[in-house]
Formats: C-alpha cells, structure tokens, sequence
C-alpha cells in the first residue's frame, strides 16, 4: 500500500505522491473498498502519468497515488472488471490520453467522437428502437437517449453526451488568475456549489485564510440554492406526471428562495456572491430576518404541498416503485449524493469529511431506501427542511462574527509543486475539484468532476424494466448535469 | 333551418370556447390568472395563417390525413343533436356510423403518424389503436342498451329513455354519463389518460401523433380534436336533458351542460396525476363495466322481471 493519505480541503506536496505500479494500484484498490472521486491523467513530458483518488467516507480521508504510462505503454487491465464506479472514469482516461484500459465492457466516447458511438444493440421479434435528442421538446441541455424496448418496456437505456464540450478544464488553465466567473459558468444549476470549491481550492493553493464570516455566508448560499433546487425538482416532477398543482405552487415558491438570493447578491442564482478571498456581499441583520421569514414563509408550503401530493393515489401510483435503484447497484456504480441517499447509500460529504460548520450544528443526516421515483422524492423533501434548519443555525452563528470582514486580499503567488483537493457537497452530490501546480506556481492539470458524472449510469440502471413513458419522470427524479459531465 | 344555423354556430365557435374553458379552469386551480378563454380561438386563427412545413420522408397520407381527420369529424357531428334540436341528418343507428366515421379519421391521423418514420409517432399510434380498440366495444354495448330502452335508435331519441327505463332510469342514465365522460377523456386526450400539454415526447400519446404537423394542418387537427370533445360532451348532454324542456330552454340547458363538462374536466386536470401507462387500462375497463352495467339493466328491464 503506497498512498499519501490527505484530508479535504487540504494541500499537499504534488512531488510526496507516489509513483507505483498501475497493477499494484489496482491490487490496493480491490482491497481498499473506498470510492474513487478522482481517475485522471496528466501529461509529463511524452509521460502520462496517472493519478488514482480514493476517499473514505467513513473516517473522512483521501487516498492518494500515481502511475507513469511512459510512450511505448499504451493499455493496462481495466479496474472496471472488479469495481463497475471505475467504467466512467476509464472511459474518460481512455479518451483523453488514449491509454486502453484492456477488457473493458463498455468502453465508449464520453464526450467527443460521438459520430462513431458503439451503440448496444438488441435484436428480436418484437424489439424497437426509440432514439431521443440531442435536440428535446423541452427547454433543456442536449443528450442522446437511446431505448431498447420491447412494446413500451425498456430493456435497457443507452445515453450518450458531450454535446456540452466546452473543455472547461483547460479554459481554467489558460485563465489562470483567479476566475470565479468562469467556475460559476461550469454548471449553471450548481454556482454555488462550483464556486465554492473552486475558490476553496484557489485558496488552499495561495495560503489564503478567509473569515469565519466568509464561510458561513458560503455555506448559507450553498444550502438555499439546495432549497432552491430542489423544490423546483419537486415541481417539475409534480409536472412530469401532469398534476398541475405540485407543479405551480412549487414552481412559486421557488421564486421566493431565488428571489432572496436575488436580493442577497444581485443574482437569482447567486452569481458574483464568492470570490477567491470571500465573498461580495454580506448578509446583514435586516436581511438574516428577510431571510428567516422567507424560509418560514417556504416551509409551511412545501409541507402542506408536499403532504397533499403524498396523499393523492395518483401521485404515490407514479412514483413508487418507479426507477428503482437498489443500494447495492448504486454501490457498484458509485452513485453519489442525493440519488445515491436515496438509495440508501449514506454519503454526505458535508458531514463525512468533517467541516466544522456543519458538523457542529447537530443536524440528522436524511436518507432514504428504498430508491425509487417517491424515495427521491421525499428525500428531496427531507433535505429541503434539513437545509432550512442549518441556514436559520447558521444565521444565528453569523451575529457571532458580525465584525469579521467580508473579504480578504487573495495572495497574488500560488505555492509550487501542489496539489489540491476541494469537494463541495452542492445539491446533486459531491462535486470535486483537484489542482495541480508545477515548480513555478503554474497551474498544470485542473480536473472537476461533477455528481452527475458517476450518477449518468443509475438512471440507465433505473429505466430497465419500466414503461418507456416512465422515463422523463425517473430522469427528473434526478435531474442530472449534462454540462457538469460534459465539461 | 334555424336548427341548421345553431348547429352549425356551435361548431364553429363553442369547441374553442371550451377548450379556453377548460385551460381558464385549470389557471384558476393553479393560482394564475390563465389566458384568455378566447386564446384557443385566436391560436387557431394564426395558425390557418400559416403554411405547413412537410417532411420530406412523408407521403401523400401525411399531407391528406388532417384534411381526412377533419372531414370525418365535422361529418360525424352531423349525427350528433347539438342544441336539443334535431341532429342534422337524424337517422337510426346513427351512433354506428358515428363511431366509425371517427374511426374513419383516426385511421389516417395512424397511418399518418407511421408515415414521418419516427419512433416517438409510432409509438404514440400503437398506444392510441390500443385505447381505441378498448373503447369501442363499451361505447357500443352503452349505446346500443340505452338505443333499445328508448324503443327510438336515433341519437335524438335517447332522451326518451326517462320514461322507458322507469326505476332505473336515472341509474341508467348515470352510468351512461359515466361512461361517455371516460370516453370523453380518452377520446379527447385529457388527464389522467394523456397530457396534452406536456412536452415529454415519450409520455404523449395523442400530441406525439401530430409533432410534425404545422400551419394550417395543425390548426385543423386542434379544431377537430376540439369538435371531438364537444361530440362527447353533447352526448352526455343528450342524455342529461330532460325531454320536456322547451327550444330555447334546452339550448340554454345544452350550453350550461357543455360548458359545466368543460370546467369538470379542467377540474380532473388540476386535482390527478396522469396514470402510469399500464394503469390507463384499468381506467378504461371502468367503462367496460359500466356499458356492463347498463346492458344488464336494460335486459332485465326488457326481458325480465
């Protein structure tokens, strides 16, 4: 076992990480029974070399190590045949750096070349095909679906993405000068979430201690956009299966958190808020009162709307049992987040890697089991009031710190030979940005990875066996990135 | 002559009014203001302004079937009183040919939906044949029972059944307007059978058949499903309507009655969710067994007891 072991929000000397053998990395990991939150490469010269991370949700480490493909080495065994959460991760690898990961079972584009997309095929009797996208119906992100199915039940769903390729990454490469318009740009349902660890990460990289004050408001603005998220998920689910009510007033009561955050930042989905150093605005005590009445005011709707649509038959009829995931399939896939809680796979980056403002709260941690549409649903729900609860402690934490600036002065120099690690529980999941920097301070590999992108593969895993009419709702019920895993 | 005239105002004007209706009704369960109950109207007006835009993979079946679809519709009404009068051609059996000049025009909306050679349409004209051939048996044995009680087998003469069927009249009557409202909310692609404003082309059932319609074709497809629905509806009046009433009363008494359906149904829009797809089944056999119902009453009303 040769690891470096590192904590969230932590940096470490990127010359300490050592450099193994691909097939004992994948010895150490079989053993490991962690997660792996990063897989990617980084050119060295006509080197590529590797970098494998795994994180322990259970004692809240990171395990850290690498590997050298010099030129003549162009594939290795794939991870993917003994831990399936590898296949996106592989996948990526492959096409980035065009080393093969031998004998994996589906070793397809992710994100470019998709004009030559191995598509599954099935072939019967009574078999269709019912291809979807990129272009959809809806105002939404482009992505190709494909059905197998027989009559209206779906045998097993293919999707494709990458119509979102912006190389996000390297743009951050080329701008590197703190760029926290551009990392609020990545994911436009998730600013504040991308924001975050992205100034986190720059502050780590630049010694940069912001204030008690700074953090709190953070994570005050993460925990509305959650709030705000997720009750237009709840909407739009209502919508997806037509009962116009849940629709409307959940779509309205959305606008109140939005709203607020408007009035916080300047912009409905909290824009301009975090800067590398702090953040832009203060939340004073008018607007700490504005916002506890809006949460009071949200609360009691979201619970009545909520109860009521948990009591109309033909709403439980939709969701339950629909877009079942077990927990033992979203193990293997490495499903994070809210769908993989809702599975009953109980991770929470915001309580596990222990950050202090969350975890001195003494909030309960929600999740759900049993891994269908209504488990979504609900735990959607549950979050919702959980959020609530931390933002009005947290609130009351801010008066502590009322004299605290705001924000402070980034250093301009960015320590060499680093790398950093930042996750950031925003609503979907964890979302994880790594940097690595070179001997003269400059920023040489920047990787994000998006909850989606390890949660694509559920709701395949999910619309197996459903009605194909079922899927627009179990895709809602996630509600995933295409521009988070398309980058 | 007058009667002619009234028919043929309501045909024009009422079907968008109802629907205008209908999306006013659901505006109002979802705390908005809604548009216009004369948008409907409008709508169509812009869209007979328009030109079609035609795949260029379709046949003469695409161009022809919203011609078709409307023509069977309009000549369907012609069977049907609207405004407590006499239906235009007033004929015994009428509800027969009724059902299949609609089927008439459903074959080709089919047929025409095959012929843009996209999946979603397929699939959307399998899902549509499959409730179809479900209803017809039921429409046809609620019928023909309430034909035969009323002694009198025109459309026109159902009215009647309140003095033929004694007791069970109002019972019959009850289960008959249960059965035409189901079939109103199939026929007419409301909730819980489809949702007509959704944009998810793998739930949609009726609206995925026409996603490639445009310009004047659109416009006469949502005018005829619009008369399709006000069909159902003034059978349901049909039977509502008590005999005695006068001519101008029972024009009053009709658009009430058309107008009421309407708001119930924007009612059952705003209060259920859509059915899983396998569930719409169960839904229509509940017309099954009430057409079940109905004959049972009748036989034992003509043959028993």
């Amino acid at each position: 076992m040769n690891w470096i072991i590192t904590e969230n929000n932590k940096k470490i000397n990127a010359l300490d990480i050592p450099t193994v053998s691909i097939d004992e990395i994948k010895s150490d990991v079989e053993k490991m029974k962690m997660r792996v939150i990063g897989f990617f490469g980084k050119q060295e010269f006509e080197n590529v070399r590797l970098y494998v991370v795994m994180a322990d949700d259970k004692i809240g480490k990171i395990y850290v190590t690498s590997s050298i493909f010099p030129p003549s080495v162009k594939s290795y065994e794939s991870f993917t045949q003994t831990i399936p959460a590898f296949h996106i991760f592989e996948r990526e690898f492959y096409e980035e750096f065009g080393i093969k990961p031998l004998n994996h079972p589906w070793l397809k584009p992710v994100r470019i070349n998709q004009d030559k997309y191995p598509f599954f095929e099935m072939k019967g009797e009574d078999i269709h095909e019912v291809a979807v996208g990129p272009i959809h119906a809806g105002v939404i992100e482009p992505g190709h679906f494909r059905f197998m199915c027989q009559g209206e039940k779906v045998y097993d769903l293919e999707i494709m993405l990458g119509y979102q390729h912006r190389g996000a990454e390297e743009i951050f490469l080329k701008n590197p000068k703190y760029n926290n318009r551009l990392a609020e740009s990545v994911c436009g349902d998730s600013v504040i979430g991308y924001n975050m660890a992205y100034s986190q990460l720059m502050e780590l990289l630049s010694d940069t201690t912001i204030s008690n004050k700074a953090q709190i408001i953070r994570r005050i603005a993460l925990e509305m956009e959650r709030i705000a998220i997720h009750i237009g998920d709840m909407g739009a689910i209502a919508g997806d299966m037509a009962y116009l009510m849940g629709a409307s007033i959940f779509g309205i009561t959305r606008t109140l958190v939005i709203n607020t955050m408007l009035e916080i930042s300047g912009s409905r989905f909290g824009r301009g808020l975090i800067n590398v150093g702090g953040v832009n605005f203060d939340i004073d005590e008018k607007m700490s009162d504005k916002i506890t009445a809006m949460l009071d005011d949200v609360a009691k709707t979201v619970d009545r709307t909520t109860k009521i649509m948990l009591k109309t038959p033909s709403c439980i009829s939709r969701m339950e049992r629909t877009g079942v995931v077990s927990m033992e399939t979203a193990k293997a896939l490495g499903a994070v987040g809210m769908a993989a809680r809702s599975s009953g796979v109980d991770i929470d980056t915001r309580f596990d890697f222990n950050d202090k403002w969350y975890t001195s709260l003494d909030v309960v941690k929600p999740f759900k089991a049993t891994g269908d549409v209504h488990s979504r649903f609900k735990l959607r729900y549950k979050e919702i009031k959980q959020s609530m609860q931390i933002v009005k402690k947290l609130l009351a934490k801010l008066k502590d710190y009322k004299e605290e600036p705001i924000k402070t002065t980034p250093n301009g120099v960015i320590s060499p030979n680093s790398f950093a690690i930042s996750m950031t529980e925003g609503w979907r999941g964890e979302i994880v940005h790594i940097a690595i920097t070179g001997a003269n301070s400059e920023l040489l590999r920047y990787k994000m990875k998006d909850p989606s992108f390890n949660n694509w593969y559920m709701l395949a895993m999910a619309v197996r066996n459903n009605g194909v009419s079922d899927f627009p709702l179990c895709n809602k019920s996630f509600n995933l990135s295409y521009c988070g895993n398309d980058l | 002559m007058i009667n002619l005239l009234i028919n043929i105002l309501i045909l024009l004007f009422v079907p968008f009014l109802m629907t205008g209706v209908i999306k006013k009704t659901k505006a109002f369960w979802a705390g908005r203001k809604g548009v216009s109950i004369w948008q409907p109207m409008w709508d169509f007006m812009r869209l007979i302004k328009k030109d079609s835009v035609v795949s260029r993979t379709t046949s003469w079946v695409f161009k022809f079937a919203p011609v078709a679809g409307f023509a069977s519709i309009i000549f369907a009404a012609f069977f049907v009183p609207l405004a407590g009068g006499k239906a235009i051609i007033d004929i015994p059996f009428a509800f027969i040919i009724f059902s299949y000049v609609l089927g008439f025009g459903k074959f080709f909306s089919l047929i025409s939906a095959l012929d843009t050679g996209s999946s979603f349409e397929g699939m959307g004209a399998s899902r549509e044949a499959c409730f179809s051939t479900i209803v017809e048996p039921a429409f046809f044995i609620a019928m023909a029972s309430i034909a035969a009680l009323s002694q009198n087998y025109t459309f026109d003469g159902f009215k009647m059944i309140l003095g033929n069927a004694g007791g069970y009249g109002y019972l019959i009557i009850a289960l008959a307007a249960i059965t035409l409202f189901i079939m109103l909310l199939i026929e007419g692609c409301r909730v819980p059978v489809d949702d007509p404003t959704t944009h998810l082309e793998l739930t949609m059932i009726h609206e995925v058949m026409i996603l490639d319609n445009s310009g004047v074709d659109l416009g006469l497809i949502t005018w005829g499903s619009a008369i399709k629905m006000l069909l159902f509806e003034a059978l349901i009046a049909n039977l509502l309507i008590p005999a005695s009433l006068g001519g101008w009363e029972t024009l009053v008494a009709f658009l009430a009655i058309i107008f009421a359906l309407a708001i119930l149904i924007g009612t059952v829009e705003a209060s259920v969710a859509r059915f899983r797809m396998t569930h719409v089944f169960e839904f229509i056999f509940i017309m099954s067994i009430t057409a079940l119902i109905i004959l049972a009453l009748t036989t034992y009303r003509i043959y028993g007891g």
